[in-house]
């Protein structure tokens, strides 16, 4: 489901330039307990340079954000629906929740939120899909 | 090259607003019935300036935005800089009541976005005599704290870009993306601690759900709309409320949190049949 943000937040990516001063781990987990799937995104100056899909062996991070499988497909959607447009939206309905060390994310919560979003398809061609 | 130049007009006035000097920062256009408009937590004036441009409007109303104390180009009362800034129910409503005489307005029409569309249940509730009609934008009874807004005043993280971050979200993805940079940029240059300070009225102080049964919208006619992408104020949360006074609301499609800035074009549809209605009333 992340597979994409070494593409989308890699080095010399527009992302990259906004996180430069940034280094963090951060796990997202799609589903809940041991039937969800985890993934740990390495960021190193703003750029990401590894995605490492679950299960993973003592993982270690900053910062988790989880939330159920098919809220994680309503916020990747092109034109995602309300309530589901922005990390915030998610946790005002309960829907996500965020944990750990929360200082990467708040102090660069714009680039956490775009690096997300950069994982929606284009609008059209969701329409054409 | 001609240079395109906007009728609007702003000045400095000096006030007493709560027993202490302000010196507050307005702009206006147009002429006929008043009306102030009340920008939303952390942000400034500007959050209205196609309301203040707009020629149907203005052919109707003096069109008033002034900049509360610490936001925009209103600074804070000397000597109070450095203070602990908690935006109150008081303290809000005595400014615009400031305003409103300072300014010799006759019973204007009052709109306010988010604490500005909690701000006009208020004055309703205490001086419904005062006002022609109240418009609620994004507007709702009180807002259970969902997020920790510590972090938006606290030395090792940006204000600015924190606070920026937060209005970003608040808005629809379908809005126009030159007047989200602009709502978002108000958002980056607030001063320390402004917007949390703020908050403080819009999840704490001002939660006047206990007292909405109280308010009696024959005294003072109220019109309510919410963008359907708020999730701060939802439409369902404006439904209520309009359930609760007996009034009918509207839902903006396709607008978020911030509509007279994020989508001014669209949000200006909702508005002009508004100012009509009230007008002929």
């Amino acid at each position: 489901m992340f597979a994409g943000l070494a593409e989308t937040g890699g080095p010399g990516t527009p992302l990259a330039l906004r996180g430069r001063a940034l280094d963090a781990r951060m796990m997202l987990r799609a589903g809940s307990g041991g039937a969800g799937s985890e993934t740990l995104v390495t960021i190193r100056a703003g750029a990401v340079i590894l995605v490492e899909d679950g299960p993973l062996v003592m993982p270690s991070w900053d910062f988790a954000i989880s939330a159920a499988e098919e809220d994680w497909a309503l916020f990747l959607r092109a034109v995602p629906p309300p309530g589901s447009h922005d990390l915030m939206a998610l946790l005002k309905r309960g829907a996500m929740r965020f944990e750990g060390n929360l200082h990467p994310l708040m102090s660069n919560l714009l680039y956490f939120k775009l690096l997300l979003a950069s994982l929606r398809p284009a609008p059209a061609s969701e329409a054409m899909a | 090259m001609t240079m395109r130049v906007e009728p609007i007009i702003g000045r400095y006035g000096h006030m007493e607003i709560e027993g202490r000097p302000h010196r507050v920062y307005w702009e206006e256009a147009g002429e006929g019935v008043p009306l102030v408009c009340l920008h939303t937590a952390g942000a400034d004036g500007r959050q209205y300036r196609a309301v203040l441009n707009d020629p149907e409007v203005t052919a109707h109303h003096r069109v008033i935005v002034f900049d509360m104390p610490r936001h925009g180009k209103s600074s804070p009362a000397p000597g109070t800089v450095d203070d602990a800034y908690a935006l109150t129910s008081d303290a809000y409503a005595a400014q615009i009541l400031a305003v409103c005489d300072a300014l010799e307005l006759d019973r204007p029409v009052v709109m306010g976005c988010s604490i500005g569309g909690r701000i006009v249940l208020h004055l309703t509730h205490r001086h419904p005599e005062r006002f022609r009609a109240l418009i609620g934008l994004q507007s709702s009874d009180h807002v259970a704290p969902y997020y920790d807004t510590a972090w938006l005043h606290r030395p090792d993280v940006h204000g600015g870009e924190v606070c920026g971050a937060v209005a970003y979200g608040l808005m629809a993805p379908q809005s126009p993306e030159a007047e989200r940079d602009e709502t978002r940029w108000h958002y980056m240059q607030g001063g320390p601690g402004v917007f949390r300070g703020d908050l403080w009225f819009y999840k704490v102080d001002g939660d006047i759900s206990g007292q909405v049964a109280e308010i009696d919208v024959s005294k003072c006619p109220i019109h309510l709309l919410t963008g359907s992408y708020d999730y701060s104020c939802t439409p369902d949360d404006t439904r209520d409320l309009a359930r609760r006074l007996g009034v009918e609301m509207t839902e903006m499609e396709g607008m978020g949190h911030f509509p007279m800035s994020e989508n001014p074009e669209r949000f200006l549809d909702y508005l002009r049949p508004v100012l009509r209605t009230i007008r002929e009333g």
